[in-house]
Parts: structure tokens; sequence; C-alpha cells
């Protein structure tokens, strides 16, 4: 053997990895696109519905519902602060942009949460699950988010739909990692007691353990939408519209004014839309030991209404 | 409270044991039940039978622990069972075999004659929310539940309807003077009232058995006190067989019929709360006794002293001789300083006021036979 290949072996390519992905991706392509195309089936159909209901409803209605809505889960001030900060997004002449941004993060969450609480649950349960599970996790929080572009490119093409598939997988971890987390936080002597009084193992997660969870399982929702944001402007790269491609423009361009008008966009939807989510997770004591439909606008019309004051408090 | 009870099978049940001499009175048996934790139970549980291993050789050899060692207990229908023992003596891992909570590793768990193990998960969800009760140390109610839903919760999982559960949980929660509260939530209740909203669940399905795992050692002691005497007033009304689980051997002896006591998951006494007291078996309960007033325990028949040859003096009152110490202590003094023991009316004995303080000297606690300093 040859004394300089022994000191510096790494001349030739050891491990051709590279060449490797290159032939799964042909491969899975040339014999699963349909699969892969069917599997956008579902996706389009929920972004298209939402992006047709966010950008054709007008901007004054959206603002007052989504105040209302954050006034409900999460008290006036947040609904103050959810209304101001998409009013100002309207205002520096981002609200197209912004609608469809937040139609594809709203359809990354919906299949986020529709795929992560169940792996999630299933996480809980088994404990050689989790062991496999984690290591991929870990592998999916730490690979650089540009590095699965190409994939997706490949297998399902550019535009919005392979754009919410990117952010899926980016913001999938957290939702999963704390759904698991919450279930296996519940109190053990809770969860004894339900399979004391004969409660079966379905009838423990859905009563109890779930229930219990609720407010870790919501962080998990929140962290998820968080990332989802943060995804846009990557997932501009692949030809997805909103405040992303706003962000992508100005920096190919050097142009600070179209720049500086899609970041800021992106940090109030991100503002508004933390703020309110957040507030699903509160629970009954948060609430000042009151039902949700007690509180908020809801709640103001309920007593508007006089609904809800035949039952008396048997402390007074 | 205490003295005055009888129980279901009788308290004057002798060491010769079981009043009906038969085991089908049994509600609850305990046949040779094992439990080792660890991941090689099975081979630990071989080789402890064989080589009989202690519980530290258990340990460092298969890294196994010993849960219940070989317990075989016989709890009679409508009786209080306490098991006592200090934590980390199985007390609570031998509560939970009897609803399987907790699988033994070897050894029978009969409830009503028939082997728990032999059930399906729909016959073992049955007995779960039909048969058997069971009341937690730190409550564990279901924070996010109305009181009424936690205590509707076995008759929830068994498919009653909404309706009848509301009804029943308002009942029973009336039953613990919780009337009223049934759309409150759990952190609205004090410590004591929630206990008692945990007891209404345990009792809602109106169960046979009660499993209750140190129920009021999460509470004060005014509270425990009272809970102690409200449940032995209810205990006494619905007669259910009952397990308690408690590490206090006071209140050991003040809610059971009979009380177990164990030491490193291995039953080491069993017996009426005064055969306990009175004579203690090994150098272990010994040292639990020393520190309890055995006082209670004290009757007329073995205070008297012989009638000898002088009458009893004038005036003097009677009692008979199972009477406890209050009642004589009221008979000396009305009577002038001494109480004649009447057996269905024969005169067998008497008490003088020397004799009584003599036996209560002797009865106190930390007091030893010889412990007079006249010298």
């Amino acid at each position: 053997m040859d004394l300089s290949l022994l000191l510096d072996p790494f001349q030739g390519e050891m491990l051709p990895v590279g060449d490797w992905s290159q032939s799964l991706i042909d491969w899975l392509v040339i014999n699963f696109r349909d699969v892969f195309q069917a599997l956008k089936q579902p996706i389009d159909f929920v972004l298209t519905g939402l992006e047709t209901v966010l950008r054709g409803v007008p901007p004054t209605i959206l603002i007052a519902v989504f105040g209302l809505l954050g006034w409900q889960v999460a008290g006036a001030r947040v609904g103050v602060i959810a209304a101001v900060c998409l009013f100002l997004v309207g205002a520096i002449g981002a609200w197209p942009h912004a609608m469809t941004t937040l139609a594809i993060i709203l359809t990354a969450v919906i299949f986020c949460i529709g795929v992560g609480i169940p792996i999630g649950i299933l996480a809980s349960r088994s404990d050689r699950f989790e062991a496999v599970l984690k290591p991929c996790l870990d592998f999916l929080q730490t690979i650089p988010s540009f590095v699965y572009l190409v994939p997706v490119v490949m297998l399902f093409g550019i535009g919005n739909v392979p754009g919410v598939i990117v952010t899926i997988i980016y913001a999938l971890a957290p939702i999963i990692r704390l759904t698991n987390l919450g279930i296996r936080q519940v109190r053990a002597d809770m969860v004894e007691a339900s399979v004391a009084f004969g409660g079966n193992p379905r009838q423990t997660m859905w009563k109890v353990q779930l229930p219990l969870a609720l407010p870790t399982i919501m962080t998990g929702v929140n962290q998820t939408i968080m990332m989802s944001l943060a995804m846009s402007v990557v997932a501009s790269m692949i030809s997805v519209t909103g405040l992303g491609q706003m962000v992508l423009r100005g920096i190919g361009r050097l142009d600070m004014s179209i720049a500086t008008t899609g970041g800021l966009g992106i940090v109030l939807v991100a503002i508004a839309i933390d703020r309110v989510s957040q507030g699903f997770g509160r629970t009954r004591r948060d609430r000042g030991r009151r039902q949700w439909f007690e509180t908020g606008p809801v709640g103001l019309l309920r007593r508007l209404m006089g609904i809800g004051r035949d039952a008396p408090d048997p402390r007074r | 409270m205490t003295t005055s009870r009888s129980g279901p099978a009788g308290r004057a049940t002798g060491p010769e044991g079981d009043p009906f001499g038969n085991r089908a009175s049994a509600h609850v048996e305990c046949r040779n039940v094992w439990k080792i934790f660890g991941p090689n139970a099975s081979k630990a549980f071989e080789a402890i039978r064989a080589e009989g291993l202690g519980k530290d050789e258990a340990q460092r050899r298969f890294d196994c622990v010993i849960g219940v060692a070989d317990v075989s207990l016989s709890i009679r229908k409508g009786e209080i069972f306490c098991i006592m023992g200090l934590s980390g003596s199985g007390k609570s891992t031998l509560l939970r075999h009897i609803n399987r909570l907790i699988a033994p590793t070897a050894g029978q768990i009969l409830v009503g004659g028939r082997d728990i193990a032999r059930l399906d998960a729909k016959g073992l969800q049955t007995l779960r929310a039909k048969t058997i009760g069971m009341v937690f140390q730190h409550m564990a109610l279901w924070p996010h539940r109305t009181i009424q839903d936690n205590v509707a919760y076995g008759l929830e999982v068994r498919g009653v309807d909404r309706a009848t559960r509301r009804k029943i949980a308002a009942e029973t929660l009336e039953q613990m003077q919780l009337g009223g509260w049934d759309r409150h939530y759990p952190d609205e209740l004090s410590g004591g009232m929630q206990q008692r909203v945990g007891l209404a669940r345990a009792l809602a399905a109106d169960p046979d058995i009660l499993l209750m795992d140190e129920p009021f050692s999460a509470l004060d002691p005014l509270i425990r006190s009272d809970l102690q005497d409200q449940f032995l007033e209810l205990a006494d009304r619905l007669q259910k067989t009952t397990l308690f689980v408690t590490h206090d051997l006071d209140e050991a002896i003040k809610m059971g019929h009979r009380v177990a006591i164990m030491k490193d998951g291995a039953v080491v006494q069993v017996g009426t709360p005064e055969e306990i007291v009175i004579s203690p078996q090994g150098d272990y309960v010994e040292r639990f006794v020393q520190g309890i007033s055995r006082l209670r325990f004290l009757s007329a028949e073995q205070i008297m002293q012989p009638l000898g040859a002088a009458p009893a003096p004038e005036g003097s009152r009677t009692v008979r001789p199972t009477d406890r110490l209050g009642p004589i202590i009221d008979a000396v003094r009305a009577g002038g300083g001494c109480a004649v023991v009447r057996d269905n009316g024969r005169p067998v004995g008497k008490i003088t006021y020397d004799g009584l303080l003599h036996a209560i000297r002797s009865y106190s606690p930390g007091a030893g036979p010889s412990a007079t300093e006249e010298e």
C-alpha cells in the first residue's frame, strides 16, 4: 500500500453517500411518483379551501373575528394584541401575502396535529416505540431544513403544496415530543384511579390522560405553529408564495423596502397567532375557575341574554 | 367509640381464629402471594424459593426488590381489616393485588371465592367498577372533572346513562355531607372535603369491598380524626368489607376489627387490636406497641381483685367483667372507692381505687412491670 494513501485515506470517495441518495431518489421518483402525487391531494384540498376563505373574506371582518377569538381563548388583552397586529400587517401593505402564508401555516399545522398527536400517544404507551422514535425526531430536528428541499422538489414538485410538505417535516417533531411528554407526566395515581374504577385503556386515555396532558400538548401545537412560520422564508425557495417570498425577493434584489415589509409581516403574524394559540392551553384554573363559555365574548353574550344564572353557588 | 363497637364476626375472636371455622366466610383471600419487582423476577423468585434468599441478597444478585413475600390472609365479609407497616413494607403493594392493579409473581387472590387471575379484561373491569371501590392516599381526584363526574366515573365507564349517574352521584355526595357541591371542581374543596369526595367515588357503585390506601394520612390531625370517626360510623351502617392500609398503629387500632402487621413484604402478626397490643409477637411488633396506650383494652376482669372476706362497702356500684376503663372509673367514684364486678349477677371480684391506679400504672405506655422506684 502506498504511503500517501495511508496518510490521507480520503483521496478517493470512501462512502459515496451522495451517489446512494441520488440513486434512492431516482428510484423513488421512477417507481412511486404516483403515490407522492396522490399524497398531495388532501393537502391541496385543505390549502385551497383555507386560502380561498382567508383571501376572500374582507380584512376588517377577519381582523374582528381573529380579535374575538383571541379574547375568547386568552382574554381581552390578547384579543386586542392580535387585532392590532393583523391591522398593522394590512397597513404595511402585506395583507394578501400574509393571508397566503397563514393558509400554508394553518394547513401544515392541521396535518402536524393529525399525524403528530397519534404518534405521540403511541410513543407514550410503548417504551420501545419511544426508544425508536427519539433518534428519528433528533435527526429531524438537527438536519438543516435546506437539505430536504431537494428530495421534496423531486418527489412533489414546486409550489405551495410542496411548501406545506416541507413545513410539516420541519415542524412535526415538537408536537410528537410534547404529546408524549405530556401524557407521561400525568400523575401516576390519576391514571391508577381510572384503572381502579374499571376504565379500560381507551377510556383512561380519553377521559384522564389526554385532558390532563392538554396544556403540554398545546405547548407543542404552539411550538409547531412557530416553527411553521419560521419555515416560510426557506420554503419560498421552492416557489412558495406569501411573506417569505417577499423576503426572498428582497434578498435577491437587495431591495430593502420589500424585505422589510415581508419580514415585519412575518413578525406581526407570529405575535398574533402565538398569543392566540397559547390561549388554547389554558386550564380552567387559569381562567379563574370559570368554564370557557363563561368568559370572553361568549360569556358576555350569555350574560346579556341572561343564560346560566340558574345554578346557585352552595357557598353563598 | 372503638371499644363499644362490635365487629361483624364479633370482637371476641380468640386466638383460635375464625369463629365461623371455615374458609367459605372469607370474602377476600390471599393465598401465598409473592410479588417480586425487577427484570429477572421469575428467576429471583425461584432462587428465593429454593435457597431462602433474603431481600439484600435478592437485590444484589438479581437486581430485584421483594414487594410481597408469601402473604396469606383471609378477610371476612363486613370486616375492617387494617394492614399496617412502615413505608416500604409492601402494604400498598399488597392492597393493589386485590383489584389486580398489580399482578402477583406467585400465589392466588380470591374475591368472593373466585380467583381473579382467571378473569378476562372485561370481567376484571367489571370487578373494579362494581365490586371494589378504592380510596387513594393523595385523593387522586381528577382536576378537570366536576365533583359529580369524579364520583360517577365508575358508572360512566360502565356505560350508565348520564341522568342516572348524576342522581347516584348526588345521593352519594349527600351521604358524605357534600350535597350541593356536584358541579364544582376538586380544587375548590379543602383537603378533608376532597377525601370525602374520594370516599364518595369509591362508594358510588355500591361495591362490596373497599380498598383504602392510607386515605387519611395526608390530612392534618383534627380533620383526620373527624374523618376516621365519620368513616367508622359509615362502616357500621354499610358493612363493607374494608382493607385499610395505614402506617399509623394508632389508626390501625382505632379503625380495624383486625390488624395485620407487615415488615419487608411479609405479615409478621395478624390479630385483633387487643391481641396485637396486649400480646405482641416478636421484637418488631413489640417495639411498635411500646408507644401505644393499652388502657383502652383494660377490662374489669383484668383489674379486679378477689372479693375477700370483707363485704363490699355500702352503696358500692356494680360493673360487668367486660366493662372498660371509663365505666369502671365512674362506678368506683360513685360507689365511694369500691365497685363490685358481677358476672350475670354473681359477684366475682372487686375494684378499689388502689387496684385501679395500679392497673393504670402498669398499662400506661412505656411502663415496665417493675418501674416503681420505691427503694
